[in-house]
């Protein structure tokens, strides 16, 4: 396997390990305070609806758009995204924005869950499949597009969809073992490190997809061609090691507990 | 009516996000390019290199302009 396909593999897992971590917390607090049936079905219809997203998306965006044209616009967005999750990340780990804690939205989750009156005793509890659904869902479109676009520019879809297959697998493990939300997970760490493959990734397809616009549509050629990446992991690293060393000068870091407490005490 | 306002709204939260400063940093660094494309400035290497610069150059400032001091409500 290339370098390009194990970096491809890496990000996929990692961005799409920590959605699933983050959807795992929501599907747990409905399972535990009001009913696993209902969470279990809404987990499950929401997979369906992506499974379904992916094939049409994937299709659709691998006929019709021309490669350029497909770099610009996936380029282009990958990059928002992966800014968005470096910008988090540099503001997290100055002290300017608290750190992800599951536990927290756990019990947030928890909290909502019992607001909403009790659970029926029959049938289908409404409230534990939507947010099961809407959970699972939400965090599962940023995991599928970042699967669509990395699979697409890197012209290797089944990479791209064994590191995001790999990486339920893996989240559902550890929570089935457990039972309790992960936050033992280095969950900002990794949000950090995605961030920087996502940047890199998008900035590298956004400028290469800019040849959209010149005649002939060719794409752009970076110096050193794949190698390039690389150099911009490394530049976005030092950018972001900078911002974070300025940012916690300027303003001493704000102090945040994470516990691990088991979710049956949680839930009390 | 709603559900068409609740529809731009995800798409919006999905790929904005919190900081439209860093959407509008791509569009203009990404523009920067266009227009030394444009204008034959460089050669297909010089433009990539111009390009990635230009996104680390307006991320930057997005990322200052977001964390600057914020002046005391008088």
């Amino acid at each position: 396997m290339s370098a390009a396909s194990w970096g491809l593999l890496i990000a996929t897992f990692a961005a799409c390990f920590v959605e699933m971590v983050e959807a795992t917390t929501i599907v747990m607090a409905m399972g535990f305070t009001r009913s696993w049936r209902s969470a279990m079905i809404g987990t499950g219809a929401a997979l369906a609806a992506l499974a379904v997203v992916t094939a049409f998306t994937g299709y659709a965006l691998a006929t019709w758009m021309p490669e350029s044209a497909l770099q610009l616009a996936i380029g282009g967005l990958l990059l928002i995204f992966g800014l968005q999750w470096l910008r988090k990340a540099i503001l997290r780990a100055s002290g300017r924005k608290a750190m992800h804690d599951e536990d927290q939205i756990y019990l947030d989750e928890v909290e909502s869950a019992r607001a909403a009156g009790a659970a029926p005793s029959e049938g289908l509890d409404l409230f534990s499949f939507m947010v099961s659904f809407k959970g699972v869902f939400l965090e599962g479109m940023e995991v599928v597009f970042i699967v669509i676009t990395f699979g697409l520019n890197a012209k290797d879809v089944p990479v791209a969809v064994v590191g995001a297959a790999a990486a339920v697998v893996v989240v559902l493990g550890i929570a089935m073992a457990l039972r309790r939300p992960l936050a033992m997970i280095p969950e900002n760490l990794l949000k950090y490190g995605v961030g920087l493959l996502l940047a890199s990734f998008g900035t590298y397809w956004a400028v290469e997809g800019i040849g959209i616009f010149r005649t002939g549509q060719e794409s752009l050629a970076w110096p050193g061609k794949d190698a390039a990446i690389l150099g911009l992991i490394a530049i976005w690293f030092l950018l972001s090691r900078v911002f974070i060393a300025a940012l916690r000068a300027a303003q001493p870091p704000a102090t945040t507990t994470v516990n691990s407490t088991p979710v049956q005490e949680l839930a009390k | 009516m709603k559900y068409l306002k609740a529809f731009g709204q995800f798409w919006y939260d999905f790929i904005i996000g919190d900081d439209w400063k860093i959407a509008v940093a791509v569009v203009l660094a990404l523009g920067v390019l266009l227009a030394a494309m444009k204008a034959d400035l460089f050669g297909d290497h010089g433009l990539a290199v111009l390009g990635g610069v230009a996104i680390v150059v307006f991320f930057a400032a997005s990322l200052a302009i977001d964390v600057r001091p914020k002046k005391p409500k008088s």
